[in-house]
């Protein structure tokens, strides 16, 4: 089966072709990010109009790569949510559209569920079941997965994603949006310790993060260095640092006790956050002495692609699923709602 | 005769139209915000009524706008989709020129004005002469205006303009010299799927169509006051 997948939740427009023989065949992305950055986040109304342009040219992109045609695919997955309902209906309405003119099977796809498969599509993928931390701008969750569409919320934020709060703390440093990648670069110049953050929430049990009292102790820091005289560059690339090691820090001790929790011995990785350098370090050394392994999906399937809908969306397809005539667009949707792939389509 | 499907959701009604053999068969909903869950039924409803599948045809056409942001490009999104599944030729159709063909003149012709609210108290304009034969001729092209600013093209019948659509309800707002020109206005009068078809059936014989990738949303209003989304 040959499944085309297509993103459109928020400001990526991916597009990808998914085959149950060769796996993945093609994959092609637009970034919206430059066209958001002067706005310090993303702009609904110019992400729809954008994606509504990219689109078609994506879906003609990864047809040729792959050598195809439209004819031969199979069926269609579509993100349904959540997301951005305009940026949502963009993939949508174009991908009901596509199959039924073509006559094959469409469905939507749960973004987050999507992200968690993501490393399935390495030729070394995790087996199930396993851990999830799924890490990005809008979401911060640890996931107990053990099949697909058997979702167990072990723990989330209570406040700001991971990502979100990146992209404030870097607002703060004077950088641009994205947070993420900035706070990085910025960090690998910061002086080790001369600033210790708290790790929040990490001194109780549980599994729940919350991450906007560091944007707060950003902001304070900066203040009372600023105040004794000392905003230079270098200030600022020790908060940086200071600032990833905690979030990085926070993340694997809950990552720990989730796997020491459910005696899972698997933990993935998924999401924008996933691609962090120091993360994947860290959660590294992490598992070692736990005997676990980590997984993350190569760097361009951690943020938002077409490959990881083709790649979901052929999975349940191949089982039977797929959508009624309702176009679906749903910016709020759990994922524990999910049915296994035992369910009828 | 050309087998046409049309589709417009650029108001709070979703329709859908088939052109078959000269006979215009249309499905719509009133109910707001349903397109993205009765567009696709209406369009089932009506080829099986007309024994059809969406091989058949011979073209597709859509309410291009202006309207609803989200509106058009429900319609744009799955008219490129079905568009690019089927390789067919498309005609884009002003939702506003649609509108003033709900206006039809017993005998001659009558000029029609037709206005759409766009919110942020401004108004989707164009003005065009609309024939019995149901066939139009633009005067106005659509544009962006300010009730205050809204201005008639001059014609011969100068005192029997027709107004259509939601921006009449800027009347208090709109010249006096102008409302005094209109013999009649239907301010309920909303874009429907039949008119696409109709205005689109001579394009598409006069190979007057766009491929795919060009069915794109004319939304008139590019300056919005972009707003991030809150809190990110």
């Amino acid at each position: 089966m040959r499944v085309l997948g297509i993103e459109t939740s928020c400001d990526e427009t991916g597009v990808a072709i998914y085959d149950t023989e060769q796996g993945l065949l093609a994959h092609a992305l637009h970034s919206q990010v430059a066209a958001h950055a002067g706005y310090g986040g993303v702009v609904p109304e110019l992400a729809s109009r954008d994606h509504i342009r990219r689109l078609l040219p994506l879906c003609e992109q990864v047809l040729s790569e792959a050598g195809l045609a439209r004819r031969d695919l199979d069926a269609i997955a579509y993100t349904a949510g959540p997301g951005l309902i305009g940026a949502l209906m963009v993939g949508s309405t174009f991908a009901h559209g596509l199959a039924r003119a073509l006559d094959i099977p469409v469905l939507g796809v749960h973004h987050m569920e999507a992200h968690l498969l993501a490393p399935m599509l390495e030729p070394e993928g995790p087996d199930f079941p396993f851990v999830a931390l799924l890490v990005s701008g809008g979401h911060t969750q640890l996931v107990r997965v053990d099949d697909i569409g058997r979702y167990e919320l072990l723990g989330e934020s209570v406040d700001d994603a991971a990502g979100e709060a990146f992209d404030k703390a870097a607002r703060m440093l004077g950088l641009e949006y994205p947070g993420g990648p900035r706070i990085a670069a910025l960090a690998q110049e910061g002086t080790p310790d001369r600033f210790r953050f708290p790790r929040p929430m990490t001194n109780r049990p549980g599994l729940d993060f919350s991450f906007s009292g560091l944007k707060t102790y950003t902001r304070n820091t900066l203040r009372d260095a600023t105040e004794a005289g000392e905003a230079d560059h270098q200030l600022h690339a020790d908060v940086a640092l200071a600032f990833q090691t905690a979030v990085v820090e926070t993340l694997a001790i809950k990552c720990r006790r989730a796997l020491e929790q459910t005696g899972i011995r698997t933990l993935i990785v998924a999401g924008g956050v996933g691609a962090n350098r120091a993360l994947r370090d860290r959660l590294s050394a992490m598992v070692e002495p736990l005997e676990c392994r980590v997984f993350y999906p190569r760097p361009e399937f951690c943020t938002d692609n077409g490959a990881m809908i083709a790649f979901a969306g052929h999975e349940r397809l191949r089982a039977g699923q797929q959508d009624g005539p309702e176009m679906l667009a749903w910016p709020r949707w759990s994922m524990t709602e999910l049915p296994g792939l035992d369910a009828a389509g | 005769m050309a087998r046409l499907l049309a589709v417009d959701t650029s108001a709070q009604r979703g329709s859908v139209a088939l052109a078959v053999d000269g006979e215009v068969i249309v499905e719509h909903s009133d109910e707001p915000r349903s397109h993205t869950r009765l567009l696709e039924p209406m369009m089932n409803r009506l080829l099986a009524r007309a024994g059809l599948s969406l091989n058949d045809l011979d073209g597709l056409a859509y309410g291009r706008g202006p309207g609803s942001f989200t509106g058009l490009r429900i319609t744009a999104g799955f008219v490129q989709g079905i568009a690019w599944g089927l390789d067919c030729p498309v005609v884009p159709v002003s939702s506003l020129a649609a509108m003033a063909l709900s206006v039809s003149p017993g005998s001659g012709s009558v000029p029609v004005a037709s206005a759409l609210d766009a919110r942020m108290g401004e108004v989707y304009w164009s003005c065009y002469r609309v024939s019995a034969d149901r066939t139009l001729q633009v005067l106005v092209d659509d544009c962006l205006l300010l009730p205050g600013d809204l201005s008639l093209p001059s014609v011969a019948d100068h005192d029997s303009w027709v107004g259509v659509g939601t921006g009449w309800q800027y009347h208090e707002a709109i010249p006096e010299a102008l409302m005094s020109a209109m013999t009649s206005i239907d301010a309920d009068a909303m874009p429907d799927a039949a008119d696409v078809a109709r205005l689109a059936l001579p394009e598409l014989a006069r190979g007057n169509t766009v491929d795919a990738a060009a069915v794109q949303p004319s939304y008139i209003r590019d300056d919005v006051g972009w707003q991030k989304t809150p809190g990110r």
